[in-house]
């Protein structure tokens, strides 16, 4: 690797990274300004016009707070466990693509961090190991409220962590490779191309698994306010709440983004060639990916503000006796047809 | 008379929820677009309906002069004791002969049933619409005739929030 193709991975990086943060930043103001507007208020308008920097005020406040460490817990993974959780969940995005390749100084420059050949596997990995963050915070704040609320978690995401994988291998199957590079460029060209139109009960049973992953209504059972005081995080203050709170969006961020790779098409344009186009098709890419993203978030908000909570039985009821078969079945059903056309 | 009660047998669509799930989430994007109920107070006020029990007022005659005649009807009503009356002479000669030498309302102790302006017989003493008459110290919201007179030059045109909401919009 010679020095510019560093710098060019630098470059990404930091991009990616600042990117994160702000859609985080903006997913904080976006989750309080549309749940406001959904209950017929006007959220905070105060802080900079619109509002808009409501999320700063909130993260000085974050910073200036008291940090608590409460009598009683398991201190080194009382500290750890924050980070076990925010790290990876800013290090799944570096392998989604986010735009069609730029042409400068001589050389095709792919808009993703690492293209990785087993791009999905990496992604589900990754989230898996989020899951200890919580667990670990609930174990160690020595609370039954958290210790609950990290249980509860565990449980949850083993039952859904399969259907979502499941349902990812039908997407697998389709392209027949791992890479997300590969995926998107799967479903280039006309509109029906893109794998929701393909593979509508994958989508579905995805979807409803990445709010179950991300511990979003209606399967918000870990943080359950009413029952459990707020959940894992019910012993942590300042920085290391913000940190978990940041973490939370970061994951429906990149789930979002996993929705737009694996079934909208990634940053594809539909009807519409982005190599042909040079500079604007690149740009035209970029903000499609955005948009796209852009609506997932805001179902995430949208769904929060109808749905209300599952009990615990019905979500594991859901989990194992509804989206397991039924992601199982899509399986069956899909490499049935793909070895039957193949056969022909 | 036995009445048959139908059980509802739900439907394949029903079983699936995804019809329903649809429906709600119309429900909630529909009250996204609605107009916000808020009112966004310091900026712009809250008018109160007709009949608003707020602050007291004393109320006065076109030519000036004040129709209390400090018979203490008001306070002989007030169920939480909270109007206190001086009566004297008075000083005018414009036919009443009592008038309140000093008149004292503890708005802290006020429950603004609106008795006092019911048990009046000169319609002297009226509750207005003024809602936001805090202070900080409890000496501060004992109200003596001179703030209830004033009350009455703010309130008389039944206007005083419309009015603060007009020089609001033409600051902005």
């Amino acid at each position: 690797m010679d020095f510019l193709s560093f710098i060019i991975i630098c470059v990404k990086v930091l991009l990616v990274f600042a990117g994160t943060l702000l859609a985080v930043l903006i997913m904080v103001y976006a989750e309080r300004r549309v749940s406001a507007f959904m209950q017929g208020r006007l959220g905070p308008n105060r802080v900079g016009p619109q509002g808009l920097l409501q999320p700063i005020a909130d993260g000085i406040k974050f910073l200036m707070k008291e940090d608590i460490i409460p009598d009683g817990v398991n201190k080194p993974i009382y500290l750890l466990a924050p980070v076990i959780m925010l790290i990876p969940a800013l290090m799944t995005f570096a392998v989604i693509p986010f735009g069609s390749t730029i042409t400068l100084f001589d050389r095709e420059i792919i808009l993703q961090i690492a293209d990785v050949n087993i791009g999905i596997l990496y992604i589900l990995a990754l989230t898996s190991i989020g899951v200890y963050g919580i667990v670990l915070a609930g174990w160690a704040s020595n609370s039954k409220y958290t210790l609950i609320g990290g249980l509860r978690s565990s449980a949850q995401l083993i039952s859904y962590e399969l259907a979502l994988g499941l349902s990812v291998v039908s997407i697998i199957l389709m392209s027949g490779s791992l890479r997300l590079n590969d995926i998107v460029a799967d479903q280039q060209g006309y509109l029906l191309s893109w794998y929701v139109f393909k593979q509508p009960l994958a989508f579905l049973i995805f979807l409803i698994a990445t709010y179950a992953e991300t511990n979003r209504l209606p399967f918000d059972l870990t943080e359950a306010e009413q029952e459990l005081v707020g959940g894992y995080h019910t012993e942590y203050s300042s920085m290391k709440f913000a940190m978990f709170f940041m973490s939370e969006y970061a994951n429906m961020i990149t789930a979002a983004a996993l929705t737009v790779t694996l079934f909208f098409g990634g940053w594809d344009v539909p009807l519409l060639d982005e190599k042909s186009l040079g500079m604007w098709g690149v740009i035209l890419s970029v903000l499609s990916f955005i948009l796209k993203m852009g609506f997932f978030l805001f179902l995430f908000i949208w769904v929060r503000w109808t749905l209300p909570r599952f009990r615990y039985d019905q979500l594991m009821k859901l989990g194992w006796k509804v989206l397991l078969p039924l992601s199982l079945i899509n399986i069956f059903i899909t490499a049935g047809y793909l070895t039957l056309t193949a056969l022909k | 008379m036995a009445t048959i009660i139908k059980s509802y047998e739900p439907t394949f669509w029903d079983k699936l929820y995804i019809p329903a799930l649809v429906k709600g989430l119309m429900v909630t994007l529909k009250h996204f677009f609605r107009k916000k109920v808020t009112i966004q107070y310091p900026d712009e006020y809250h008018i109160p309906p007709e009949g608003y029990r707020g602050l007291h007022r004393l109320n006065k005659f076109p030519e000036g002069g004040i129709k209390c005649v400090a018979c203490e009807m008001c306070s002989a009503a007030c169920p939480a004791d909270c109007i206190h009356i001086t009566p004297g002479p008075s000083p005018s000669a414009e036919g009443k002969e009592r008038y309140p030498v000093q008149f004292d309302i503890d708005l802290l102790r006020c429950i603004f049933c609106g008795f006092c302006e019911m048990a009046c017989p000169e319609e002297a003493i009226e509750l207005t619409e003024i809602y936001d008459f805090s202070d900080y110290t409890r000496e501060d919201l004992i109200i003596d005739k001179d703030g209830l007179l004033e009350v009455f030059e703010l309130t008389k045109d039944q206007k005083y929030y419309s009015r603060k909401n007009y020089t609001q919009e033409s600051k902005a």
